[in-house]
């Protein structure tokens, strides 16, 4: 497990993140991994850059200039409008080709579904390492992206290098890392490359797109406030409890995975290692023990507040606020002492 | 038609404790079972085998006591099980993993009949990298359909196959060219009980078992842990946090209010954006 870098790597230089753009949206993980990937690129001292896949135009355009926003030093960007709808086959070219023409020692992506699909993909045909979902990443003494992720549900984590391959890639999922701020810029040094492709070349064809509906539609991974519950909450019913105290404090609703399991709650609720990662200001979770697995979505919150009968359980040994209560009982009063708190003629209390 | 599932032999990750001291996984009597993802896609397959006809072969790369996940897959409704055994294959990461599996599809594609689908499912529980099903796509040149939730009209004769692929905020509908590669979303359909015939059948069936060699594996140097570009350098316990948890101490007070009041003290600024938000801005 020695480093011996062969020749033809050792020009291989930057830190590129791959920029997720679908209908005219940038996946806010991209951004994420520019905060990730400007700390790499600056303990390096090399540069850090955005590459942006999508259809000509605006959207596209837009994402570049946003990219410096967010800490990218240049861009590269294929335009075409055959990418106008992700498709494996297109951005797995476009990627593979501007790796080969501009040759990045790491390349980071997203851990969502597209991300997973091209990254796969890309690693494959370049033949090079591809370290998944990671939750730190590093550079150690000799250059190296050290890249960590929890194994076995989260009961261990390991530590993977790709050491005589470039570039060295690695995926990490929405809300790991920390959104950086937004500074406004002027966009640098842009560099387009052609894709080479017709659509006759591609032969998977995009049917339609048939959008998740509104209501359908969580923000659970974004939201500043979440509030949750578990198998200790005992039914689907004291399940509204939850979505009750949510409604109040406009915050999203999640759970742990058995209701989910149990068809009480749907899956895009799910919060944990193999659901959603969630890092809000507040998290409220009641009946919920607290499992390694739910942990690791949740270790990045700002406040963890605990309901939870048992003084025993795992979930105190990494919240911040705990209540030993039942909390079929305790969520109803809850609910009625923030609506109280919150409700506009109580403002001129607080005010004072 | 001939479909290919992919199935992994996992610890039953329920059950997996972790050495204290050494920090490694305690496989000692941890019982092991098919990768519940891989359910999804084998019933997938045997659905579209019923339909259309033809065969289901499964296929594992493991220790040869994977073999018990085979014979559970046969009794499910399989048709053939194929079991890639070597010690070369030991320690391989999913580069690794995808050069021994597909070579192994293209040895079964000369045997059996070349493969029209090949499933996989969408992660395992122990590796969870996602990354084997695009990487077995690329290594034999087919298109690849992932996450994908419902098949749809597939038109042998025109070798069209549609599908219905999970992306994000919506689904996307698509048409592809068979062969190609899917991998299967959870929860999208039921395995079936398994009729007794296949059980019967399953017991005594024999199952393929194939080395590097066999396989027909050409560079020895792409299997397991010399084929693997990753390497893993450290493995640790998360590190715990330092203090636990401050208990709500509510004495005579409604514990509402108690913690109302706790959570504010420390998140001074939330109270008036949750207000602002509770007005409705
Ligand atoms: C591969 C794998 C992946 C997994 N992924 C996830 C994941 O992504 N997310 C996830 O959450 N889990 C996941 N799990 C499951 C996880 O291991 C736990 O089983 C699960 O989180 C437990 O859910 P729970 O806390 O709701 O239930 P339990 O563990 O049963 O806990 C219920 C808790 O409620 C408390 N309680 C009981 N009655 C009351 C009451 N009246 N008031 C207050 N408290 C009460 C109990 O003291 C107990 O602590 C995964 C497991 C595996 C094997
Ligand atoms: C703790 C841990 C962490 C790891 N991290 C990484 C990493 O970051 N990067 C990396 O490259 N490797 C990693 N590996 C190695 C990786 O787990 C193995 O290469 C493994 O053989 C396949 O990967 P997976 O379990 O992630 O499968 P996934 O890619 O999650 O599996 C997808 C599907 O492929 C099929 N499949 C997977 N394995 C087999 C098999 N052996 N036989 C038949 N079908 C199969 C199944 O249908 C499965 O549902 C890790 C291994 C461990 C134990």
């Amino acid at each position: 497990t020695k480093k011996e870098l062969p020749e033809h790597f050792k020009g291989y230089k930057h830190v590129w993140v791959f920029i997720e753009q679908e209908r005219g949206q940038v996946h806010p993980v991209s951004w994420e991994l520019l905060g990730a990937g400007r700390q790499l690129a600056d303990k390096l001292k090399v540069d850090l850059a955005a590459v942006v896949i999508g259809p000509e135009g605006e959207a596209t355009q837009h994402a570049a200039t946003e990219a410096f926003c967010y800490g990218a030093d240049l861009a590269y960007v294929v335009a075409d409008d055959i990418l106008a709808d992700y498709r494996n086959e297109s951005y797995t070219k476009a990627l593979t080709d501007v790796v080969n023409a501009y040759k990045p020692e790491i390349l980071l992506l997203g851990a969502t579904t597209l991300g997973r699909d091209l990254a796969g993909s890309v690693a494959t045909t370049l033949l090079t390492g591809l370290t998944a979902d990671c939750t730190a990443l590093d550079v150690d003494a000799d250059g190296s992206l050290a890249a960590t992720r929890p194994t076995f549900g989260g009961s261990l984590m390991c530590t993977i290098y790709t050491l005589n391959y470039r570039p060295q890639m690695a995926t990490v999922r929405p809300r790991v890392m920390p959104m950086p701020e937004r500074v406004e810029r002027e966009p640098g040094r842009i560099v387009t490359h052609p894709l080479g492709l017709v659509e006759a070349d591609i032969v998977t064809k995009v049917l339609s797109f048939l959008p998740d509906r509104e209501s359908a539609k969580s923000n659970l991974a974004y939201a500043d406030v979440v509030v949750a519950g578990g198998l200790g909450l005992g039914s689907p019913e004291n399940f509204q409890l939850v979505r009750q105290l949510a409604s109040v404090l406009g915050a999203e609703y999640g759970c742990s995975r058995p209701l989910v399991q149990k068809g009480w709650v749907t899956s895009d609720r799910q919060i944990g290692q193999t659901g959603k990662t969630i890092r809000p200001r507040l998290y409220i979770a009641a009946g919920i023990s607290g499992a390694i697995q739910h942990r690791v979505g949740v270790e990045g919150a700002d406040l963890i507040v605990a309901i939870n009968t048992d003084r025993n359980a795992p979930i105190f040994d990494f919240a911040h606020v705990g209540i030993i209560t039942d909390a079929i009982r305790l969520l109803p009063a809850l609910t009625e002492a923030f609506r109280a708190r919150l409700s506009p003629h109580s403002r001129d209390r607080i005010a004072s | 038609m001939h479909i290919v599932v992919c199935i992994k032999q996992v610890p039953d990750s329920a059950q997996i404790r972790v050495h204290p001291v050494t920090n490694t996984i305690m496989r000692q009597g941890v019982p092991t079972i098919i990768n519940p993802y891989d359910l999804f896609a084998l019933e997938a397959a045997l659905e579209l085998r019923d339909q259309f006809g033809g065969e289901v072969t499964v296929l594992t790369m493991g220790p040869p006591s994977a073999e018990d996940s085979l014979r559970k897959a046969l009794t499910f409704g399989a048709d053939r099980a194929v079991l890639l055994t070597d010690r070369f294959f030991a320690g391989a990461d999913t580069l690794a993993t995808t050069y021994a599996l597909a070579t192994a599809i293209r040895k079964i594609g000369e045997t059996y009949g070349a493969p029209d689908i090949i499933f996989t499912g969408k992660q395992t529980i122990d590796g969870d990298t996602a990354q084997v099903g695009p990487g077995i796509a690329k290594r034999l040149g087919l298109l690849q359909l992932t996450y994908v939730a419902r098949i749809g009209t597939l038109d042998l004769a025109a070798r069209t196959i549609e599908a219905e692929r999970r992306s994000e905020g919506g689904v996307q509908v698509l048409r592809t060219k068979l062969p190609c590669l899917i991998t299967m979303l959870e929860a999208t359909n039921e395995i079936r009980r398994g009729a007794m015939i296949d059980a019967l059948r399953a017991a005594r069936a024999t199952i393929v078992k194939w080395s590097a060699q066999e396989a027909g594996v050409e560079d020895i140097a792409k299997c397991g842990l010399r084929g693997s570009p990753t390497i893993v350098k450290r493995v640790f316990a998360p590190p715990p946090r330092a203090e636990k948890a401050v208990l709500i101490d509510f004495g005579s007070r409604p514990p509402a209010e108690a913690l109302i009041e706790d959570i504010f003290k420390r998140q001074p600024k939330l109270e008036a954006e949750l207000v602002a938000l509770a007005r409705g801005f």
